[in-house]
């Protein structure tokens, strides 16, 4: 008892403590018994309809009709699987790869190049007038230049191609990444870069291997967000994709959708083995989006 | 947004700036090549095409004030503006309260905390075309979550009929959202100074008081950073509610995106289409400068305006 009250002393009169992240966070943060019983009923709100996508998405079409929506089937089934995976899920996945990776890799690396030359060249008229035009895109929301964007994508003789939906991809992700990378060069201690300058690096060679390196957490964290964005977008491909073959996975599922009309089964399947693929990275790189994000925008 | 350097930059201009580092600048040319291309040039490309007419496939021809007059006398267009704002004042009502409370809540360092934090991400995984989809068969009024779990409530005819279509599109949009902005406010909560709540605690303060007289002043710059992205996100739902609902029951949820797609892709009348996305950027733009100003802060920190 009393070890434990000196200890809480002790912390208290040292404040740098205080901020060690594994610290229980009894003291200081107030009890918020209303928040905690949102949080988990939120929980199951959020819970529920996945768990019945998972359950509904195994039944086959007359026990789906036929017995309590709630409960998993008693003989699960994979055969709507396989009806979407026949009906070329295949092909979309990989379409949907080419034009995340497409568009993500070039949007942050060229991001990367500019945040660097808007922190390192600061004061440059071009630069500040560069910076912004970014920041104004933040503000433009795609669907508000979908019709040019179209003219654009036709006069270059790309509509219907995955090119199409790429390029446009590409210069939407570019405003958000070079905010978020701006902040986190100019985190980066100036005589860090004076030293690389001394040693006669090169800017080429201060971008590789002094900004790069201490600014990996914000490029993981800008590539996540954009690589789900891209992943999940349905504006571009529906306006700019034409043929059945260069379908990404949200407009085929819209198409799934119309074909399989009331067979919900099936459509739910799809669903499950469109969100898969994103559910997988998810787990992977979880704990880079989650710190990312809120160390982003917390502020 | 013209005022961008922040001044404590200039001061160090003597070390970093002057000749050498000048000849990073074209560093910044890509990223800018590709922004004019599809960004600026389209800003500006919809508003010529709002003083010409085409069908999308033909000759653009100009059109003088035709369809700026069309539209504006049309009744759709208030119609249209009044069920964006109703959604958007909706849902940050909806969302806002939910995810403060949740997000104080998951501040905490708990192990479990961060678990839920996990399983909170998932809905926005999910692609608005998947979700919109998930929810209509959810929905079914016969085969639907109602009958599964024997709530009679659940078994509404929700997407036809206008008042309860535009409930789902609120709840949809929050269920997808509101996980990430409770992940926002606790980062926010996380950085208020422990301090003020010891010293809070000293002064006899309860749990009520230090929420209304700390937490809530301090996140602040959170709450607004949080509407920002609510208030000119709902701006973008079109995908949503183009799967879930499609605009109906009749035109109980036709939002400006959604409006805009219909008269420019559909009916082939991309001149009145463009004159509603010239008042979509208007409305975005006006919302987020409004917001910033409320914010009372200029460019010190950006994020706070993104």
């Amino acid at each position: 008892m009393t070890t434990l009250t000196s200890g809480a002393r002790a912390a208290d009169a040292r404040p740098d403590l205080d901020e060690a992240p594994r610290r229980k966070g009894r003291r200081g943060t107030p009890r918020n018994w209303i928040g905690g019983a949102l949080g988990w009923v939120w929980l199951l709100v959020v819970l529920v309809p996945i768990y019945w996508i998972v359950i509904t998405s195994f039944k086959t079409q007359s026990t789906y009709f036929a017995e309590n929506t709630m409960v998993p089937a008693k003989d699960p089934t994979l055969e709507n699987y396989r009806l979407v995976l026949e009906a070329g899920f295949v092909r979309y996945f990989v379409n949907s790869v080419i034009i995340t990776v497409g568009a993500v890799i070039p949007a942050v690396a060229i991001s990367f190049m500019a945040a660097y030359a808007i922190v390192r060249g600061s004061g440059r008229r071009f630069l500040r007038w560069t910076n912004s035009l970014f920041l104004m895109g933040l503000a433009i929301p795609l669907q508000a230049v979908i019709i040019p964007v179209y003219l654009i994508i036709i006069k270059l003789k790309m509509y219907d191609t995955l090119g199409a939906i790429i390029l446009p991809s590409i210069a939407f992700a570019i405003p958000l990444s070079v905010l978020v990378l701006t902040n986190f060069i100019r985190d980066v201690p100036k005589e860090l870069f004076e030293s690389m300058r001394m040693d006669g690096a090169t800017e080429w060679g201060t971008l590789l291997h002094l900004a790069f390196p201490l600014t990996r957490p914000a490029l993981v964290t800008v590539t996540i967000y954009h690589g789900l964005t891209i992943w999940n977008g349905f504006l571009l491909p529906l306006v700019l994709i034409q043929s059945p073959d260069n379908r990404p996975l949200p407009l085929a599922l819209w198409n799934f959708q119309g074909q399989y009309g009331t067979n919900f089964p099936a459509i739910l399947a799809s669903v499950v083995l469109t969100t898969l693929p994103i559910l997988v990275m998810y787990m992977v790189g979880r704990r880079q989006l989650l710190s990312g994000l809120t160390a982003g925008f917390g502020k | 947004m013209t005022t961008v350097a922040p001044p404590p930059l200039r001061v160090d201009r003597p070390t970093s700036g002057g000749g050498r580092s000048g000849g990073v600048a074209w560093m910044a040319v890509p990223a800018l090549i590709m922004f004019l291309i599809f960004g600026v040039v389209p800003l500006l490309g919809v508003l010529a095409l709002s003083f010409a007419q085409w069908d999308g496939i033909g000759e653009i021809k100009p059109a003088g004030l035709d369809a700026w007059q069309s539209v504006l006398s049309d009744p759709g267009l208030p119609h249209a503006l009044w069920v964006t704002f109703v959604i958007m004042a909706l849902s940050w009502l909806f969302q806002t309260p939910l995810s403060l409370l949740i997000g104080v809540f998951l501040a905490g360092h708990e192990r479990y905390r961060e678990w839920l934090a996990v399983l909170y991400f998932i809905p926005l995984l999910l692609s608005s075309a998947a979700l919109a989809i998930t929810f209509k068969a959810l929905l079914d009024p016969n085969f639907g979550l109602g009958s599964g779990l024997g709530v009679d409530f659940l078994n509404q005819d929700w997407l036809g009929e206008s008042k309860l279509a535009v409930g789902v599109v609120v709840f949809v949009v929050s269920w997808q959202f509101i996980p990430f902005h409770s992940l926002i406010y606790q980062g926010g909560v996380r950085q208020i100074p422990r301090a003020m709540y010891e010293a809070a605690q000293i002064d006899g303060a309860g749990r009520m008081r230090q929420f209304f007289s700390i937490t809530l002043p301090q996140l602040k710059y959170t709450i607004i950073t949080s509407s920002t992205l609510m208030v000119v996100g709902s701006l973008t739902f079109f995908d949503l509610i183009f799967v879930l609902t499609a605009g109906g029951p009749g035109d109980a949820t036709r939002v400006l995106a959604l409006d805009m797609y219909q008269r420019g892709f559909m009916a082939g009348l991309m001149g009145p289409a463009s004159v509603i996305a010239v008042i979509l950027v208007l409305v975005g733009l006006g919302l987020a400068l409004g917001l910033r100003r409320l914010g009372g802060r200029g460019d010190e920190s950006q994020l706070e305006g993104a």
